[in-house]
């Protein structure tokens, strides 16, 4: 699925990487420990998370993720808005809680990996 | 006794989100400049470049802190606090035999270990920026084991702090302080306060700052000033 879609389904806030909605999401993670994070998350995975610290965006990059959905409309700190932008990281934001964002995820087909 | 104007956390160009200009020299002359009488070289994760600078601020009549700021499987920073380099160094060997992955400068940035002269000797491998296995309970039984403080950094944060990922600071965590780096409410807590800046660069060294009634500037010095014992006490913090 491509991330295009996926923002225009959940009426998703985009703040940054407007340039990269063409990428393929392959699967979602949700986590908020970077450590986790950097861990368990794989390349292509949406990041569902409530941090906003900018090192999120480290960790997205090094680990090639479609990008990162910041729940219960939070907003990012100043340097991890910058630093997205640098990157050209999407780096989006949702009204909606945890939760129900990941379930509406589900619906539209993504898919976490268990293994 | 004396009032020492200490910033108790500041980092050095070993942290990877640090800028590189936090190098001995710098750092001990902006300290220097900015009337400060103590500082603490608190990296993410090692002490590898707090002698150096304790070294080059003795000769500059500043003390230096022996500090690592480590975080928890939590992802909660904690400032450790150590008496001397051996503690530092033995605590160190424990967070590093716990402190998974690798780090990417690409990403991360450079961790750069320095002498005495600010010459680059050497990079740290690790991922300084990452969480150590130990809980909040396990680091501040080993600092304490090794015979240092902890206080809980930055704890007003909404990121890496007690009170952004716990919510609340629990009660039987034996912490010897919490640390704010900007205003923020201190009262009805029942651990003392400590103000610092978490400097990453040069120009905001000092911008947080405790006053401490002390004897001299020793960490013992200090531990009591945070339990207000024998005539010590933190005079103010701003």
């Amino acid at each position: 699925m491509v991330l295009r879609e996926i923002v225009a389904a959940l009426g998703l806030d985009v703040l940054t990487g407007l340039a990269s909605l063409d990428r393929e999401v392959r699967g979602g993670y949700a986590s908020d420990l970077m450590s986790d994070v950097l861990a368990n998350a794989h390349e292509g995975d949406l990041w569902v998370t409530l941090q906003t610290h900018q090192n999120t965006v480290a960790v997205a990059s090094m680990k090639a993720l479609a990008g990162i959905v910041l729940v219960n409309a939070r907003g990012p700190e100043d340097d991890t808005l910058a630093r997205a932008k640098e990157e050209d990281l999407p780096l989006m934001v949702s009204p909606l809680p945890a939760f129900e964002l990941i379930g509406r995820l589900y619906e539209l087909g993504l898919r976490g990996t268990v293994t | 006794m004396n009032v020492l104007s200490a910033d108790l956390h500041i980092h050095s160009c070993l942290s990877p989100c640090a800028d590189r200009a936090m190098v001995p020299s710098a750092v001990i002359a902006v300290a220097a400049e900015r009337g400060l009488d103590m500082i603490a070289i608190c990296d993410h994760n090692s002490a590898e470049n707090a002698a150096p600078f304790r070294r080059v601020g003795e000769a500059a009549g500043i003390v230096v802190i022996d500090g690592m700021e480590i975080t928890s499987r939590e992802e909660v920073h904690l400032l450790a606090l150590f008496p001397d380099d051996a503690s530092a160094a033995a605590m160190q060997d424990e967070v590093h035999a716990h402190l998974p992955g690798e780090n990417d400068p690409e990403f991360f940035g450079e961790q750069w270990i320095v002498d005495d002269e600010d010459r680059l000797v050497g990079e740290s491998p690790r991922l300084l920026i990452g969480a150590t296995e130990f809980t909040l309970d396990e680091i501040v039984d080993r600092v304490h084991r090794h015979g240092g403080l902890v206080i809980a950094s930055h704890i007003e944060r909404p990121s890496y702090s007690l009170l952004g990922q716990l919510g609340f600071v629990p009660p039987d965590l034996d912490l010897d302080g919490l640390e704010t780096c900007a205003d923020a409410e201190t009262a009805g807590a029942d651990l003392p306060f400590v103000r610092s800046s978490d400097a990453h660069r040069l120009d905001e060294i000092g911008t947080g700052r405790t006053e401490f009634l002390l004897e001299e500037g020793t960490l013992a010095e200090i531990a009591l000033a945070l339990k207000a014992e024998g005539g010590r006490r933190i005079v103010r913090t701003r």
